[in-house]
This record gives structure tokens, sequence and C-alpha cells, in this order.
């Protein structure tokens, strides 16, 4: 919440100090050049590798965020390879083993974080269940920040009547409590993963799309831009290619952070029985289902919201550095 | 000063024009029916669906529909719940104490502990109190707080048996009316030994899983605001004159240091007023939030719509009256 | 600083647990599950508003209770006419209303006049009343009371007489009911008077052995005994109820004695209760079934065998046992052994997955076969946890090669489209009103059977059709049990349900609570219980 109303509010901080503080944290990845001839530097030479290294080095500096890096990679693998990872399949029901306890608890190995209400592994619909978990997140974001660069350019650049009705409508979605404002989404809708994914992007998309804007304003007034205009590069060309790239680092921050709003988010209309359908292995739908049992077979409600925590602090401490790495104004924090 | 201001104000009008209009169409949008949903296994005859339909007047254009409700609102009509029929407003005016009491008191939690803690990590950065201070800060951010309470009911309450479970009273011992509806202070008013005890003891818990992450949030954002002012010049000179380092970080830092922090602290009421949905689900909680949620069960068009709108209102004047204090404390936007 | 606060704070949630100031009143705590939506039983269809309203009333003739039989109420004693068209209530002389907490002071006892404003109300769309909170009296138009009274009539101030048109068996079961609730004719007119007749069904005043004085939404609702009530004063010196809707908290309050009784724990904790010292687990089979229902107008459940092999291909006991929990019985007819005429000598399907490939092979069933299962988003007396039971079903079924795809839709449109026969197979159930057999059947018959019926295989079996219609004529109950005996052969044969289950009530109460009763068809009823 902080992050991104510090970059909403009317004073023109945030991308404008980007250049002033850069000095003292060696060259990022945000360039800023002064002239048209830079730019057209920029265009035809990128500077890849200097400002990579170099924000893997500033990156790589903060021990938490490195660990976060670990663990997000850690938890995109069990994903990406679950049917080869995961002992049994998701759904699979062991009926003779219904909610047997963890190993720890005096389970088996069979079945190492125990089973559920029906019998299926829950270390497997764990590991299933981060496919959904980085899905919906991932998802979430790449809408999110596809919707918010394409709203906040347009709001930025035609100002006026689009300017006005892109920001009250993002003023209206604030105005509504985000879990509400969800739920109506799902009622709506439809309960289900897909419609989960809408709803969350609807709640998320003014932060993105506020975000953009200030960001491209704070640029707009800047000598390159000006310059380019006079040269007469086009509007869009100048949108996307001039102004956005140095608008970046704030949203490339905002879309890791929002990664894992939005893994909460969902996992909250999983629990309250609006997300994921079964037997999807949804985190938060686990848990709702498994509610009843917190006292009888409490490993069953508790891995589930455990694999929340763990998963959306790595992408926070990740998210921390990246900010970090990316925006010395903040670096300090 | 005045410009500005009147200028803020101006644009919240069509934002709550816009609210009204959009509450109305997606509530209509929910499939089902608010008469079908309450009909249970027996069903109803479409006979008489169509009648009770009609006496709720759903069986008119939409347009219309819109037109009453609208003309209700600038009555300040929000019109009868369906379920209950009994006016929204008075429904949300009972209701709303409990969710205000809850989130107040969820945010004196957290400004109680997250300032000082966040002073002390900034002041003693890079200390063994400052990493454990930002990894808990890190880890209530992250906090699915549904979980979380479910957690802490199951530890404090039923565990240690320090809390009690849920609700906001002990109803065995004690019985008063309630008068202003915030039960800390009906519970003075009603001068029976140990009712007030007993009333902050039902906050206890959910305080605590309500601020958790404006408590995460306050925390981080005092330490970042607090490093920085640390770090400017006239602190430095303090500094180097010799003030003493309390003096130094009571008086010049912090000062500067709450401005974005204030900030901050108003901005969290849309999280606050989201965080009591769940929050009031897991305690039994009279409030708002949970009575949003059961309207949309029960779609209740009129409890829904008016609830939405009610509580948007909320946080549209917050924001807005933050936005002013900020203006107020902080000079330089005027100009910019 | 912050600390101190915590421990403030903490001090003042142990004094609360360990000195609690000492009251010589007693009072009972109930943890309900729901607000009620007002308090007039008519207006109403879920139990959790009629719990609400119940210590306040009473009606003619009433349920025992924790039975399904009939005693009187209101009503001392009553005669049936030979042709069985009139019932004629001698009134309990002396009978007062409550004051209500609004300013009603009652000038005259209960008579006749209360009984006849009572039904008028419902009934009679002249009423002054029957505009009032919506004014829909579903379980009045449900049980086929406007067709079925021909008139009511005063003969005396204490008696009244029920013309019908038809004779009609289960009439006093229905009467026992709580839509038929007596209300205070001079309440009425005092609150019409006053211009303010919507407060009739949110101060409610009754004749109960309980008075209202407080509800505050979801919070709690409050009532103290009647000393007036007319079979003696309750036990109780208040009754409260806690809105607790998640049964976790509600176990945990108990526990910690912040309630006494609670309604439906969660399947999960009745081992925990069964051996939790604090606590005297109640139970009582509920008057309840749960069924899966497969659509005959959608191939292949138009097939006998094909039906017949779905039956088998459930692991119905691994559903009593992980769904359930034991709070319930497998379910073999149509309506729970609780009720009479019920068939025991009707033998379930054997679970035989291997049985059931080949008969669906055999009745040209190819596979994979893909069909949908509907599940209900609620959870409802009779079925803890239909979702949990589609996934298992799901589970059962894949391995004959059948995909059964999972649905679901919000509950009013869940039932509304399950009328209409959009499935090819889901859940529901049906929990019984007034003890009677026919109360269960019609659920099968031909009539209801039609597109936006309650007949939710679209089953229509001449044979059966013919038995259940005939019992529902006659008012001998051996000669009705022999022909709802052979209903149940049918329906078993013929297989239109998959029986799931009949839940069993569980309720705990604290060990301090004296006679509780349970009642089959879950009341909570708090006259004649007490405190030790």
């Amino acid at each position: 919440m902080a992050e991104e109303t510090a970059i909403d509010d009317p004073m023109p901080t945030g991308p404008a100090q980007l250049v002033l503080d850069s000095a003292s944290d060696g060259a990022i990845g945000v360039a800023q050049p002064s002239s048209i001839a830079a730019i057209a530097a920029a265009e035809t030479v990128p500077p890849e590798i200097t400002p990579l290294r170099a924000f893997w080095s500033a990156f790589s500096e903060n021990r938490g965020a490195v660990l976060g890096l670990m663990v997000v990679i850690f938890i995109a693998v069990l994903a990406i390879f679950a049917p080869l990872i995961a002992p049994h399949a998701p759904a699979e029901q062991f009926r003779q083993f219904v909610r047997q306890p963890p190993v720890w608890a005096g389970g088996t190995w069979a079945f190492p974080f125990g089973t559920d209400a029906l019998g299926r592994d829950v270390l497997s619909r764990l590991i299933y269940g981060a496919r959904i978990s980085l899905g919906i997140g991932l998802s979430v974001m790449l809408v999110s920040v596809a919707l918010g660069i394409v709203l906040g350019l347009a709001a930025a650049f035609m100002r006026g009547i689009v300017e006005v009705v892109v920001m009250r409508i993002m003023d209206l979605v604030v105005a509504i409590p985000s879990l509400v404002l969800a739920i109506l989404v799902v009622a709506v809708l439809g309960p289900s993963l897909l419609n989960t994914i809408v709803a969350v992007t609807v709640v998320y998309l003014p932060r993105y799309v506020r975000l953009v804007r200030a960001a491209a304003i704070a640029e707009l007034s800047k000598e390159y831009v000006v310059a380019a205009q006079v040269a007469g590069v086009g509007k869009i060309r100048l949108m996307f290619v001039t102004v956005l790239p140095n608008c970046l680092a704030p949203l490339i921050v905002q879309a890791a952070l929002g990664i894992s709003d939005a893994i909460l988010e969902a996992a909250a209309l999983g629990f309250l029985g609006l997300g994921a359908q079964p037997p999807t292995p949804e985190w938060g739908a686990m848990l709702a289902d498994s509610r009843e049992f917190i006292r009888s077979a409490p490993w069953i409600v508790t891995l589930p919201g455990l694999a929340i925590l763990v998963t959306v602090v790595a992408i926070n401490l990740m998210g921390d550095g990246l900010r970090d790495a990316l925006d010395p104004k903040l670096r300090r924090s | 000063m005045l410009r500005f201001f009147f200028r803020r104000v101006a644009l919240t009008l069509p934002t709550f024009v816009a609210l009204m209009f959009v509450t109305f169409v997606a509530v209509r949008l929910v499939p089902g029916d608010p008469i079908e949903a309450r009909t249970g296994e027996r069903g109803i005859a479409p006979e008489r669906l169509a009648m009770l339909r009609h006496e709720l007047g759903l069986d008119r254009p939409v347009w219309q529909q819109f037109l009453d409700y609208a003309n209700g609102l600038l009555h300040g009509d929000f019109g009868v719940s369906i379920v209950t029929k009994t006016p929204v407003l008075h429904e949300f005016l009972v209701l709303f104490p409990a969710t205000l009491e809850l989130s107040i008191c969820a945010l004196i939690f957290a400004v109680v502990l997250g300032v000082p803690a966040g002073v002390l990590a900034a002041v003693k950065r890079g200390s063994v109190f400052d990493h454990t201070v930002m990894t808990a800060a890190l880890a209530g951010y992250s906090m699915p707080i549904f979980w979380w309470g479910l957690l802490l009911i199951m530890f404090m309450s039923e565990y240690l048996g320090l809390t009690p479970v849920s609700g906001r009273m002990d109803l065995i011992n004690y019985y008063f009316e309630p008068v202003t509806g915030f039960m800390l202070i009906d519970s003075l008013l009603s001068d029976q030994e140990g009712a007030f005890g007993a009333a902050v003891a039902h906050l206890i818990l959910p305080s605590i899983v309500l601020g958790t992450i404006p408590l995460a949030v306050i925390a981080r954002m005092t330490r970042s605001s607090m490093l920085e002012v640390l770090g400017e010049d006239y602190v430095r000179t303090a500094r180097a004159k010799g003030l003493s380092p309390l003096r130094v970080v009571g008086l010049h830092a912090l000062r500067n240091a709450l401005i974005p922090v204030v900030t901050v602290i108003g901005l969290q009421t849309g999280t606050l007023l989201a965080g009591a949905v769940l929050t009031e689900t897991i305690f039994a909680w009279p409030g708002v939030g949970k009575w949003l949620i059961e309207s949309i069960a029960r779609r209740d068009y009129p409890a829904l719509q008016g609830g939405i709108m009610l509580i948007s209102a909320i946080v549209i004047l917050v924001n807005l009256i933050v936005d002013l204090l900020y203006v107020a404390i902080n000079p330089r936007i005027r100009h910019g | 600083m912050s600390v101190i606060t915590t421990k403030v704070a903490l001090a003042a949630a142990m004094l609360t647990a360990f000195a609690a100031p000492a009251f010589a009143a007693k009072t009972l705590v109930y943890c309900s599950e729901g607000s009620p939506e007002n308090f007039t039983p008519a207006l109403n269809t879920t139990g959790t508003s009629f719990d609400a309203a119940r210590p306040v009333y009473n009606q003619l003739v009433e349920f025992e209770r924790g039975s399904t039989k009939v005693v009187p109420g209101l009503a001392e004693s009553w005669t049936v006419s030979d042709d069985g068209k009139e019932i004629t209530f001698k009134l309990r002389k002396g009978v007062k209303f409550h004051s209500g907490v609004n300013g009603f002071t009652p000038t005259r006892d209960f008579n006749a006049d209360d009984v006849i404003f009572t039904f008028d109300r419902m009934w009679k769309p002249d009423n002054p009343y029957h505009k009032v909170t919506g004014g829909a009296y579903d379980y009045f138009n449900d049980m086929g009371m406007p067709d079925l009274l021909a008139s009511i009539d005063k003969i005396d101030d204490h008696t009244v007489k029920f013309t019908l048109k038809e004779p009609n068996a289960p009439m006093l079961a229905n009467l026992a009911m709580d839509f038929a609730t007596v209300h205070s004719k001079e309440y009425a007119d005092f609150l019409l008077k006053k211009g303010a007749p919507e407060q009739f069904d949110q101060i409610p005043v009754g004749t109960g052995p309980f008075s209202f004085v407080a509800y505050q939404k979801d919070a709690v609702i409050r009532y103290k005994a009647n000393p007036a009530y007319f079979e003696g004063k309750p036990a109780l010196d208040n009754l409260v109820y806690a809105i607790t809707p998640d049964p976790t908290a509600r176990y945990a309050k108990l526990k910690k004695g912040e309630c006494h009784v609670m309604i439906a724990p969660n399947p999960a904790d009745i081992a925990g209760m069964k051996t939790d010292p604090a606590v005297n687990l109640l139970s009582q089979p509920g008057l309840n079934i749960a069924y899966w229902a497969f659509n005959v107008e959608k191939p292949p459940f138009d097939k006998k065998e094909v039906r017949q092999a779905f039956n088998m291909a459930i692991d119905k006991a691994a559903i009593i046992k992980d769904v359930y929990q034991g709070a319930g019985q497998g379910a073999i007819n149509p309506i729970p052994p609780t009720i009479w005429s019920y068939n025991k000598d009707v033998k379930d399907y054997p679970y035989d997955p291997e049985k059931a490939k080949k008969m669906l092979a055999d009745a040209g069933v190819k596979t994979p076969l893909d069909i949908d299962l509907w599940w209900m988003p609620v959870q409802r007396p009779y079925n803890p946890n239909a979702k949990r039971i589609a996934e298992m079903m799901q589970s059962d079924l894949a391995k004959l090669g059948v995909n059964a795809k999972l649905v679901s839709y919000e509950w009013g449109e869940y039932r509304k489209r399950m009328q209409e026969g959009e499935h090819m197979t889901g859940q529901l159930g049906w929990t019984g009103d007034n003890g009677d057999p026919d109360n269960f059947f019609f659920l099968l018959g031909c009539p209801a059977a039609r597109k936006g019926g309650q007949n939710l295989a679209k089953w229509c079996n001449k044979d059966f059709d013919a038995l259940i219609e005939k019992a529902k004529t006659i008012s001998d109950t051996a000669e009705r049990t022999k022909l709802y005996e052979q209903a149940q052969v049918i329906v078993k044969e013929d297989a239109p349900w998959f029986t799931i289950a009949h839940s069993v009530v569980y309720e705990p109460t604290r060990k301090e609570v004296v006679d509780y009763k349970v009642s089959p068809f879950g009341r909570h009823e708090f006259y004649g219980v007490d405190l030790k």
C-alpha cells in the first residue's frame, strides 16, 4: 500500500528522482538520455549488458532478496515439474488413508504431509497448488501490467476527457473495498479460476494505471521527450518506445509485489468459497475446505496457509530487493 | 488551498454518481433472484414468484428501477432490505459502529506498535532488532489474515484460554442496551463491574488480526521515512552540535518523519474495511463486512447496493480528508 | 508503552475469565448459526428464523418437545367430524400475552379472535396486515392451505371451527408447524393505531414461555422468562441466542462456557465431543434424506440398468464415514427409518464396481461416458458437504470410465435449474415438516415430475404414483403403511435416486444443562430446560 500511494500522490517524486541518485549506485537500468542523439543511440545499441550486471550486483547485495529469489525459483520449479515431483496425483483419493497425519506427527513416508478429508496427499496437492497460485499471481500481474500501461499512457498522453474518464473509473474501483469488489465480480461472473483472475485484476488495475500515468507525466515534461516530439516522432512511438522504457523501473517493482498481493487476494476468495472449484488444489480453497478440521486434523488447515505465507513472503522479499536495486530513491529503506 | 479543496470535492461527485450506477447494475447482473434464493428445497410456484417479484418491483424495467433508486438516494432513502424488510440505512447504522470500533482498535494497535518499532529499527539500523522488526513486518505484510485469525483463535482462546472466542461481549454475565453502538463506551455507560474489561477482552484478537497488515505497513513506512530524515543535513547538524541522540530523534527527526506515516495511516481505511470482511467472518463480529457478504449470498439487492455505496462513500471521504490534511501539512504541494 | 497495553488487556481478559461476577439468575446461552429474518414464522422459511420466534409463541397444537407427536397447545382439545371436514378446537382459558418492549400492555386474555386474526393475515388479502413485511406466506401456501380451507369460524370466545374442502389426514400436524403460530390481535390493532405495523414482525408479542427483550442483528437475541406462562414459569430466568455462524467457533465457545447449547457441530469435531468431559453430546436421527437424482429424461439414465449400475458404483460406506463422519446413516429408502411405514425388508444395492461396469457395458453404454454431477453450494441439515460427496462420487465413477463434471450454481439458481431438469445427475435432499410419509413420497410422484416440479429424477412410475395417491386419501394408518411399503420396493428396483444418507442431528450441550431434548425436526426449544 505504501509504495503505490507514495507514487500516486501529487508530489512529483518517484521516477523524477531516479537520475539524481543514480550516481551513487552506479548506472542502473534507467537510462536518462538528455538529447535526441542519446535516444537514437539507446535505440540502436541497447546498453543491455552493463545495466543488467549492475542490477544484479545491486540485487545480490541484499541477502534477503536473494533468499526470496531462491525460494521463488524453488516454488516455480515445483510448479512447473509438479507431475514429476509430486508423489501422487492431486485428485487421487486413498480411501484407506483418510486424514493421515504428516510424517512428523506419526504418519508414514507414503504421505509425508499427511492426507486430507478425502485421503488425497496433501504434499502433492500443495505442489500442484503452487501452479494455481503462481499462475493466478502471474496472470493477474501480466494482464494488469499490460492494461495498466495502455490505460496509463493513454491518460498521460491524451489528457482531457480520456484522462478524466480513465482516472475517475480507477477512483471508483479504489473506493470500493478490494475484497468486496472482488466478491461482487465473482458473484456476477460465477466462481471459477478464470473469474478469480478477472476479479483480482479488476481490483489491482488502478495502482498500475495510476503509476504508469504519474511516471509518464513526469517524463513528458523532460527535455528528451520534448526534443523527440520536435523531431517528429509519432505519438504511438513516443508513448511506447520513448517514454515507456523510462517508466519501467517502478512498474517492475510494483508488478513483483503485485504478484504476491494477487495470490493473497485469490486465496481470500478461495477461502470464502468463491475461488477455484473442486477438485482444483488451490491453496485458499484447500484451506476453506478443511477449515472444519482445524481441531481434529490441524495439518490439513495449517499447511496450505503456510504455503501461502511462505510464497508471499518470498515474493515480497524479492520485490523489496528489486525495488532497492532499481529505485535508489527508496534504497535506504 | 481553498481552490484545491473545491477541486477535490468536485472531483468526488462524479465518482459518487458512477458508483451509484455501477453498484446498481453489478448487483443486478449477479445471477439468481432474491426470492428464489430464500426458498430452499421447497421451491416456489411460478405464479407466486411472479407475484412476489411484482410486489418488490423487480418486474419493472431496469431503468425505471434505477430512476426510483436514484430518486430515493437523493432523499436519503436507501431502500428496504428484501430479506429482513428493514430499511438498509437502519441496518447499516446498527452494524457500522461494530466495524468502526474494530477498525479503530486495529489501527491503534498498529500505530502503537508500528511507529515505535519503525523508529527504533531506523535508529538502530542494521542491528538484530532492526532485522527482527523488518522480518516480522514482512511476514505481517504477507499474512493471509483469514488463516492467521483461525490460528490465533485456536492458540489464544482454546489452547491458552486467554481471550474469548468470538462475539463482542460476555453474554452470560452482562446485559445492557446499546446506546452508542460502541461496546467500549456502552460498557462504561452501563456501570456494570467488569463489563468494560469484557469488551476489551473481546476486541483483542480481532484487532490483532485486522491490525496485522497495517502494523507491518506502518512499521516499514516509519522506518524508511525515519531513515530518510536521519540522513538529512539538519539532523546531521543537530547531531554534530552534540545534541543528545534522544533529542535529535524525538524532537527533530520524528516530527518530520511522521508526515508520510500519517498519510499512510489515513490510506489504510480501505485496507481495513476490506480486511474487516474476513475478520468479521472469522470472529462472528456483527459488522458491515459480514453483512455485505451475506447480502451477496442472499441476493439482497437493496442491502448490497446501499452497503457498497455507504462503505465506498466513507472510503472516498476519508481519502479526501487525508488529501486535504496532507496539503495542509505539506505546503510544497500547493505550488506543485 | 505497547507492552503495557497488551498486559492490561490480557489481565482484563483473565479477569473476566476467572472472576466473573456471581449471578443468581439462570441464563442459558444458545449458540445459533445466524440472524433471523424477522420474528413472525409465517413469513419465514428457515429454521434459524423459526428458532428465534419459538420461545415467544405457541400454536393451537404443538409437537411434543423432542418428538413428532402432536399434543395440545393453545387448544386444550379438539374434535374431528365424521366426514373429516370439520375440526373444532376448544381454546385454553386464562392465557396471557406478554407486554411488548415497545409499550404494548395486553388488556385481555387470549381468545378466538387471535386465532382468526392469525390465519386471516396469511389467507385474506383484505386483512390490514396481509401486506406488512412483504407478505409472502410461503409455508401457508406450500402446505396447500388456501385450497384446503373453506372457512375458519369463531363459535364462541373459546371455540374455533376449521372447515376443510376435503378431508386431510396431515392437517393437525400442519397446524403444529411454526407458520401456524398464534399472534395477538390486540397487539396488531395497537400497532395499527400507532401507525407502526411493521413493528409487529420485529418486536414479537406472544403467549410463549419466554418474552422478547432485545435483538441486535448478527450479534444477540435476548428473552426473559414469562412468569405467567400457562404451563408454569420456565426454570431459566434468561435465554440468550449468541449468533455465531462458524461451527468451529461455536464449539470453542461451548468449551469455554461462553454458551451452553450449540447448533450443528462440525462432523469432524464429533469424535472429540464424545470424549470432552465438559460436553454432553445428544443425538437424534434426523427426519431427512439426502439423495442423488438421475434425470431419467437424459440418456443413458432413461435405462433402469444404468441407474442400478450407478447405484452399485458408489462407495456409500465411505461417504458416511468420511463426509458424515458418523453423523449419518446410509439411506436405503426415500424416507427415514424414524417415520412410520418405513420398509425394513428393502435391501440396498451392494457396492460392486466390477458388476456396475459390466451392467453399464450390457446396457450398451460406451465408455468413457461424460456426465455432469451437480452439487449444492450450501450446507444442508441432511448433507454436511455436498461438494466433498461429489468429489468422492467423481472418483468412484472414474473407475467405471465415467467422467463426471462437477457443476454448481448459486443456491436458488441451483434448485431452480434442477427443477427445470437441466442436470443429468444431481444432489439434493429433503427435511420433513410434519412427520407424515406423504411429506417425503410426493418428491417422487408424477405430478412433481413436470418441468419445474420437485421430482428431480423427472421419474414418473404409474404403479408407484397410484400407490401414494391412494394412501393420501385413507386415514387408516395400517392400510397406508402397506401401500407405502410397496411403494418403497418399486423405488429401490427402479432406482431413480441413489439414496445417500439420513443425517443424525447432533447437539452438544454443556454438562450443566439439564433436560435438553433434540428435536427430529431440528427445532431448538428451551422451555423445560434447566441449568445445574
